[in-house]
């Protein structure tokens, strides 16, 4: 590499060698002067490395020290995690959290397929529909919430509707009740994945080849059988990382429970998620700092758990 | 497909509709009831009786609700600039100039992109604490001004950018700065529009981060506005579903401009969690 400093780089004049490919590896000069790069990066870098990296440093240094919002605290180890294990809290709030990618995830997987094969077409009706269907992709959690509370209110629309069938004789507790409210607010969750993982399904299901279900037709295969044996397999690839992204976001789950239980996770935090002990620990007056560090730690290897195992399982199951 | 398979199909997406769209146009239908309708009606009504607008001034009396849009338009804004113009500014250099530990900093930006943000939450808020700038909007807009995830989507943006093209600038005497502000820029623009929607819509939708920041009402963004709708509000589900519906215009306006950037954003590997 040549380094002479020629001129600014920014004035119009003066010639450069013709054979550099930037950004191929090839040999030339890109730029002139060493910094120049670093010019572009600085604003990036600087908020990645101090609002990111940083406090993910620091947030490891935290969860040793007993620190409160008020004072710095001291080195004390791995207390924070000895009390994490014998706190019923954390107990409620991870199982919790797991129950929610158990039971979240495998329906993000599955459903949306379904909507996305049964959605996929031209026509003007479908494009609608499709349209119809994201629409609560793009509400803030809060607002989802606030809808479904009026929805699952024990006056709400949904009490309403399944007494005029004649399915119940008294409203359903929705929003009380530990599994009840929980269920409830899976619900919500996966109402406002549908839309979004199905857009993801549309962009797969462009890549499988119309030829395949020709084939599968002349063989006498219906629709459900088309579907099982064509278009589930076309999408594997995607599939799997669905199951990816939606059991993280799962375990990360935080607006939708806090709106529902009003901001309290519940009677005596029996609704409680990892996110939202990690909100109410670290917050605050009587903030512990240094314990939410510790949650916050135990948080991030469950994740990082999660996203190896789902590969390790990933690799044995053969798909690439 | 035969005519029964047709319309069980066309049945199904029906009740995807009413189970995906329905409780937004009961939300809206709610918020136009007025006293003389009955809510608990059987069967249910859809079509208000007494339709009134009373429920939006309500909520708009009680409520600084325009305050609250305000707040969330500023920080949407500091955010989409931000990222706009981070994400962009990094993405070139990291796709198109060489430098030394140019690997290293994208590796810096993958290792960010992986860090869930709740896990660190409480230290960025120390953070934001100990420079004086809890409790401001700011604040609220700085950590995720120039998000990871955009920075090397941007960097996938420039890279398939022919090289051809940045060299007959260069033959022409370009420096860097005219490469990438009239050669470079003008091709990446679509990955610029989804960059500026989907960081909108997250500045706009976030609710733990400006939970935990600000503290002050009249610093409050939309969502933290609305959380307290259900306290102040929650005898009156009328009320409560105008608030909502107040909240989402905004939203649904940008999405009804701008929505094949939603899709194709989506469709270009764009995918959040």
């Amino acid at each position: 590499m040549t380094a002479t400093p020629v001129r600014r780089d920014t004035t119009a004049t003066g010639t450069m060698p013709p054979r550099a490919r930037p950004g191929r590896g090839g040999i030339g000069r890109t730029h002139d002067r060493w910094w120049t790069p670093w010019l572009f990066l600085v604003p990036a870098l600087a908020i990645v490395v101090v609002f990111i990296l940083f406090p993910f440093a620091n947030t490891l240094a935290l969860s040793a020290t007993d620190a409160t919002l008020l004072k710095p605290g001291q080195f004390v180890g791995a207390d924070n995690f000895v009390r994490l294990w014998h706190d019923d809290r954390f107990r409620t709030a991870m199982t919790n959290s797991l129950l929610y990618v158990v039971c979240v995830v495998p329906v993000m997987v599955a459903a949306p397929l379904v909507l996305a094969a049964l959605a996929n077409g031209t026509t003007r009706i479908l494009g609608f529909l499709r349209t119809a269907y994201y629409l609560p992709v793009v509400m803030s959690s809060v607002i989802v919430g606030l809808i479904w509370t009026n929805l699952l209110d024990s006056r709400g629309l949904v009490n309403q509707v399944l007494d005029w069938l004649g399915v119940i004789s008294e409203p359903v507790p929705f929003l009380s009740g530990r599994w009840l409210t929980l269920l409830s607010a899976m619900v919500v969750t996966i109402w406002t994945g549908l839309g979004y993982y199905m857009v993801i399904y549309l962009a797969a299901l462009a890549n499988i080849d119309p030829a395949l279900y020709d084939a599968a037709s002349v063989d006498g295969a219906g629709p459900i059988r088309q579907f099982l044996h064509v278009t589930v397999p076309g999408v594997r690839t995607t599939s799997a990382l669905i199951g990816l992204f939606s059991s993280v976001s799962a375990f990360r789950v935080f607006g939708e429970v806090y709106i529902l239980t009003g901001g309290t996770g519940g009677v005596g935090g029996q609704n409680i998620t990892i996110t939202m002990l990690i909100q109410q620990e670290g917050t605050g007056l009587q903030a512990e700092t240094g314990y939410a560090g510790a949650i916050s730690v135990v948080m991030f290897v469950v994740l990082g758990l999660l996203l190896a195992g789902q590969l390790w399982f990933q690799r044995r199951g053969g798909s690439r | 497909m035969s005519r029964t398979q047709k319309t069980l199909r066309y049945l199904v997406l029906l009740a995807f509709f009413l189970l995906l769209a329905g409780p937004l146009l009961w939300q809206l239908s709610l918020s136009f009831k007025g006293a003389g309708d009955d809510l608990y009606a059987q069967p249910p009504q859809v079509i208000p009786a007494d339709p009134t607008t009373g429920n939006y001034t309500g909520v708009l009396d009680r409520l600084p609700v325009l305050l609250y849009v305000l707040n969330s338009g500023i920080v949407a804004l500091l955010v989409v600039a931000g990222n706009i113009a981070g994400a962009t500014l990094a993405g070139f250099a990291l796709a198109r100039l060489r430098f030394r530990f140019r690997c290293l900093v994208t590796g810096l930006f993958v290792v960010a992109l992986l860090v869930p943000i709740e896990s660190i939450i409480i230290a960025q808020f120390l953070l934001v604490r100990s420079t004086g700038l809890a409790d401001t909007l700011l604040g609220v807009a700085l950590p995720t001004c120039v998000a990871a995830l955009n920075v090397l989507l941007m960097r996938n943006g420039f890279q398939v950018i022919p090289a051809e093209l940045e060299e007959a600038a260069r033959i022409d005497g370009a420096g860097v700065w005219r490469r990438f502000w009239h050669v470079c820029v003008p091709q990446v623009r679509g990955v610029m529009t989804v960059v500026a929607i989907f960081s909108f819509v997250g500045a706009w939708n976030d609710f733990l981060w400006p939970l935990i920041v600000l503290s002050s009402e009249e610093n409050y963004t939309l969502t933290l506005g609305l959380n307290r709708l259900r306290g102040t509000f929650y005898s009156d589900p009328r009320l409560i579903a105008a608030g909502t519906i107040i909240a989402l215009l905004p939203i649904l306006a940008v999405f009804a401009l701008l929505q094949r950037y939603f899709f194709r954003g989506l469709e270009a590997g764009g995918i959040k969690g």
